[in-house]
């Protein structure tokens, strides 16, 4: 990827995360979430990771996205959202001090990982990022994180179910 | 093409804008939301780190950050809707029903 390319998809994703974190409506900060994603799968195809690129739009901007809006439109929070953000708790003062320290936060990393020396970047074997690459390393060397991620799951979707439910007594 | 220390300051900015999300906005689901942009700032992290080294082991780690950022919507959201059943409202700051 060129520098142009870069800064243009740079720029976007800035601003789509921007959006998400100040539009006061949260349906279109989801849909802003969502853009950031997928931008963000298209920053790993040109890092070479297209199986995680792919999971990336499925997983993330397809299920979690969907789950999220559910849950917005379910609550059907617009109008109080819009009221909650009319009379937000802490002040401007403590807003901006909220800001600054992003800011600085931002500064600091970028400086941080502009100045650190890397290795010389490692030529890409044949099939790099693809599935089958992906796959063979998840299945060997992370074998057993990845039979824990199944017990990971199983609990999540029970707790869901038990916290979701409704009490009737 | 592009060196990798600008992925890694990309991911810097974005991880800084999901903070200041978390700390500015008062709806707790787009507190959530602010959250998953910090886990793909670290994603995107991961994955330029494993194209510098030529190795797959980063895209792997991400495999499994999306695996626990689903599991998390899930328990999450179900969280979010119990506490709005119960108090009729999504604003961090009348939830508090841990405080003591």
């Amino acid at each position: 990827m060129g520098p142009v390319t870069f800064a243009v998809l740079a720029t976007l994703l800035v601003a789509s995360a921007l959006t998400v974190v100040l539009h006061p409506n949260p349906v279109k900060s989801a849909m802003a979430l969502v853009g950031t994603l997928f931008l963000l799968a298209v920053v790993f195809v040109f890092l070479g990771a297209h199986m995680i690129a792919a999971l990336q739009v499925i997983v993330y901007a397809g299920a979690i996205m969907v789950l999220f809006l559910f849950v917005i439109m379910l609550l059907n929070l617009q109008a109080e959202a819009l009221d909650l953000d009319a009379r937000r708790g802490g002040g401007a003062g403590l807003r901006v001090a909220a800001w600054l320290g992003g800011a600085v936060l931002a500064a600091e990393l970028a400086w941080l990982f502009l100045h650190v020396t890397l290795p010389p970047v490692a030529a890409a074997p044949l099939g790099y990022g693809g599935a089958v690459a992906v796959a063979r390393s998840l299945f060997t060397d992370s074998a057993l994180p990845f039979e824990l991620t199944s017990i990971l799951l199983l609990v999540a979707v029970i707790g869901a179910v038990v916290l979701g439910q409704r009490r009737t007594s | 093409m592009v060196p990798t220390s600008w992925y890694l300051a990309l991911s810097a900015v974005l991880f800084a804008i999901g903070t200041v999300g978390v700390l500015v906005r008062r709806n707790v689901i787009v507190i959530f939301m602010a959250i998953e942009i910090m886990l793909n700032a670290v994603n995107l992290t991961f994955v330029a780190f494993a194209r510098q080294l030529g190795t797959v082991e980063g895209q792997v780690i991400v495999f499994f950050v999306m695996t626990v950022a689903a599991a998390e919507a899930a328990v999450g959201l179900a969280i979010i809707i119990a506490a709005f059943r119960n108090k009729q409202t999504v604003n961090a700051d009348e939830l508090a029903m841990l405080r003591w």
